[in-house]
């Protein structure tokens, strides 16, 4: 089985260690790894906050650079959730023909990484091991986006050392919503503290979860709270195993 | 705001704060993100528990927003259909092309009533339309008969929910709000002793006034009927003794069929109020002889309704039978209650529903006002998909501000406009990158993390930090890992 990474733009940027988990994990369940090196942003950001325009033009030169790909993986339920609800739109929109088959044909090669996992590999069981007590955060578009329903649980009760505890309110937004946390900072920074108040009572010492983007918003205020918890992303998890544990920034 | 705050929360988009600046104000309350939160969760725990018991919630979902999408379809029609049943049961009906055209239909029908006071069940389209200060201004004394609103307008307050309009006041204020305004300086907080006062104040305006106004739940085409549900009486008690009734109704509020209430009433009660059935539904149609109101008067009330119905996106805003489930379920309305949103209608639906009925620039903020967590589209029960809409509205403020001159130099407008140019070309991405990292490291401290940043990014920096950019991106740890695997 061959495999498309798309690692996404800000996980490019800012967490790397998000994509080199995947590929050690995915090249140690068989898979074949590529990396296609003309990749940028799938356009969500533009999207929405109603740049309309861009956001058609990225959109387009994803699924152009994108054609070829036996199979895409992306870590990250909300870019996932843009490609499968709101190309469409834009394609309806501002699309042409062509362009709406190109997407047409690609868009059930696409998977978010535990889809990726339990529907197309089959394995809840990755053979990872992380002795950590961890809570799961549901981000919004994974959880009401793509309902991703148990597949994260599956994945994590199956990894051996791993102590899982459930967060209450799973269904309640930590309040990040991209650009949202910058043009509505105060009430996002409210949501935020609902959210981390929330994790806390878990007493977990990891909060993960399928999305760097929401893990980037409790992380940094965990860290400017001096919460003595930190954030990692599942791929990260499931990556780790006796001999290489997870690359965790302190 | 709070009523114990004694700031007026300002009701009316044109004048309204925009929505990061009011949030703040309601944000800086902690009583009233209390009483909101605390109100909220109740209903949302009620709502959930009889959701899960329908096994048929979702194909009832369905049903409903059928039902509401094939009305809004057949809008002309239907309406027809009303104005000539209700006609021919006696009823009268009237046509408001906008909010001062109904303020006018209904203050003149009060002249030709010579009434001086009028008694309201609950109406947030009346709210809308700002109708009470019109008819203070006619010299009509209004008076609310539902709990809620009448917390309100003793307390000099506005609505802050579209089903329980008082949800951001407590039951020690409303003790506070009665005792001062009604007399009764040794009045307990305790719920019955509140609600006896209630009582005893209603109890002289449903016998005296012989006049009042309402607004509709649904109107019915194939009867010419109207439905109201309610949970005090208080409607009932408006259906019953008053000599003459006026409903004001949105034009969106038909449905086809009596029997379409079979499916909507299920929907609301339980979306509304977590209620398997609500304690009142009434349903009059025209007049009846020796049986409640002998004049009966429905204004239609378009007020920008109509404009919507056209546009493929954003019709679904009018399936809405304002259950409130939307409020309820979102995370944002959580923080701030009702009045950030400068409009009768708040939260979710009211962040779609303003800057429609407005024009867009009254309301430029509200379409930002969301996390676009979805969980409004979710517990929708006519399904319109609320976030879909908001993005479709963001692109239209966009649309219209980039245009503007001043705008160039907006750091967001500036921005997004170098993000699209970079995004469009990996080898400009990864020159973005670099700058980027190259630019941070200014900010970053010794322990690898941002702890403030200049402008836009303030409002990050603000109550979160942000983890240094790392050394190596993953485009350039894949390259590098490509050179030493050969």
């Amino acid at each position: 089985m061959r495999t498309s990474l798309f690692i996404t733009c800000y996980n490019d940027t800012l967490y790397p260690e998000t994509g080199r988990a995947v590929v050690r994990l995915l090249e140690r369940l068989g898979v074949t790894v590529e990396f296609n090196a003309g990749q940028t942003c799938c356009g969500q950001m533009h999207a929405n906050t109603g740049f309309r325009g861009e956001a058609f033009s990225q959109a387009k030169r994803l699924v152009r650079l994108y054609q070829d790909a036996e199979t895409v993986v992306i870590p990250s339920s909300s870019c996932v959730a843009m490609i499968r609800d709101q190309y469409p739109l834009l394609f309806d929109e501002l699309g042409n023909d062509a362009v709406r088959r190109d997407f047409a044909t690609l868009l059930p090669r696409i998977y978010e990484l535990s889809e990726f996992l339990i529907d197309k590999l089959g394995v809840d069981d990755v053979g990872a091991y992380f002795p950590h007590r961890v809570t799961y955060h549901a981000s919004c578009h994974g959880l009401r986006g793509l309902h991703l329903g148990d597949r994260p649980f599956r994945l994590l009760a199956k990894v051996r050392g791993l102590d899982e505890v459930m967060l209450p309110n799973l269904d309640r937004c930590c309040g990040f919503g991209g650009t949202f946390s910058i043009k509505n900072a105060e009430v996002s920074s409210a949501m935020l503290a609902v959210k981390l108040q929330d994790i806390a009572a878990t007493g977990a010492e990891y909060c993960t979860a399928l999305d760097n983007s929401c893990l980037m918003h409790l992380g940094g205020a965990m860290h400017r709270q001096y919460a003595g918890m930190k954030t990692i992303h599942m791929a990260q998890i499931l990556a780790s195993t006796e001999t290489t544990p997870a690359e965790v920034f302190a | 705001m709070s009523v114990a705050a004694g700031h007026r929360a300002v009701l009316d988009p044109e004048l309204a704060s925009p929505f990061p600046i009011a949030a703040e104000v309601e944000l800086r309350n902690p009583q009233l993100r209390k009483n909101v939160a605390h109100a909220i969760d109740v209903i949302q725990a009620k709502r959930g528990r009889l959701v899960a018991e329908k096994t048929d919630w979702q194909q009832l979902r369905s049903a409903a927003s059928a039902i509401r999408a094939h009305a809004l379809e057949n809008l002309g029609e239907y309406l027809a259909e009303f104005e000539t049943r209700c006609t021919a049961a006696g009823g009268v009906v009237h046509w408001a092309r906008d909010a001062a055209e109904a303020r006018k239909i209904i203050v003149d029908l009060l002249r030709q009533e010579n009434a001086s006071e009028v008694i309201k069940i609950k109406t947030m389209t009346s709210a809308e339309i700002q109708l009470n200060p019109a008819l203070e201004a006619a010299g009509v004394s209004v008076f609310e008969t539902d709990l809620a609103e009448i917390i309100l307008q003793l307390g000099d307050d506005e609505p802050s929910h579209i089903v329980v309009p008082a949800l951001h006041v407590n039951r020690s204020q409303v003790r506070e709000i009665f005792a001062r305004r009604m007399g009764l300086p040794e009045l307990s907080d305790d719920p019955r002793a509140l609600t006896a006062a209630a009582r005893n104040y209603l109890r002289r305006k449903f016998l005296d006034i012989p006049t009042a106004i309402s607004g509709a739940n649904f109107l019915i085409a194939e009867t010419g009927g109207v439905a109201i549900v309610e949970s005090e009486g208080n409607g009932r008690m408006c259906l019953t003794l008053p000599r003459t009734m006026i409903t004001l109704a949105g034009i969106e509020k038909v449905l086809p069929r009596y029997q379409d209430l079979e499916v909507m009433l299920q929907v609301l009660a339980r979306s509304a109020t977590g209620e398997r059935m609500n304690p009142y539904t009434s349903l009059w149609t025209g007049v009846t002889p020796g049986d409640g109101p002998q004049r009966f008067h429905v204004v239609l009330l378009d007020n920008g309704r109509s404009a919507i119905l056209g546009k493929k996106t954003e019709r679904q805003t009018l399936k809405c039978i304002r259950c409130g489930a939307c409020q309820n379920a979102c995370p944002v309305y959580r923080q701030t209650g009702g009045h950030a949103y400068g409009s009768v209608y708040g939260g979710p639906i009211g962040a779609i529903l303003t800057p429609q009925l407005m024009r867009l620039e009254h309301a430029q903020t509200l379409p930002f006002a969301s996390s676009l967590c979805g969980a409004c589209y979710e517990v929708c029960p006519v399904k319109i998909n609320i976030p879909e809409v908001l993005i479709e509205l963001r692109a239209q403020v966009v649309d219209q501000e980039r245009k503007q001159a001043g705008r160039v130099f907006d750091p967001m407008y500036l921005g997004m406009r170098a993000a699209g140019f970079v995004f469009m070309s990996a080898g400009r991405f990864r020159l973005a990158q670099w700058l980027g990292r190259a630019g941070l490291r200014l900010f970053t401290r010794k322990d690898g993390w941002i702890h403030a940043l200049p402008s836009l990014g303030a409002r990050w920096t603000g109550t979160r930090d942000l983890r240094g950019l790392p050394k190596q991106t993953f485009h350039e740890w894949w390259a590098q890992r490509g050179k030493e695997g050969s």
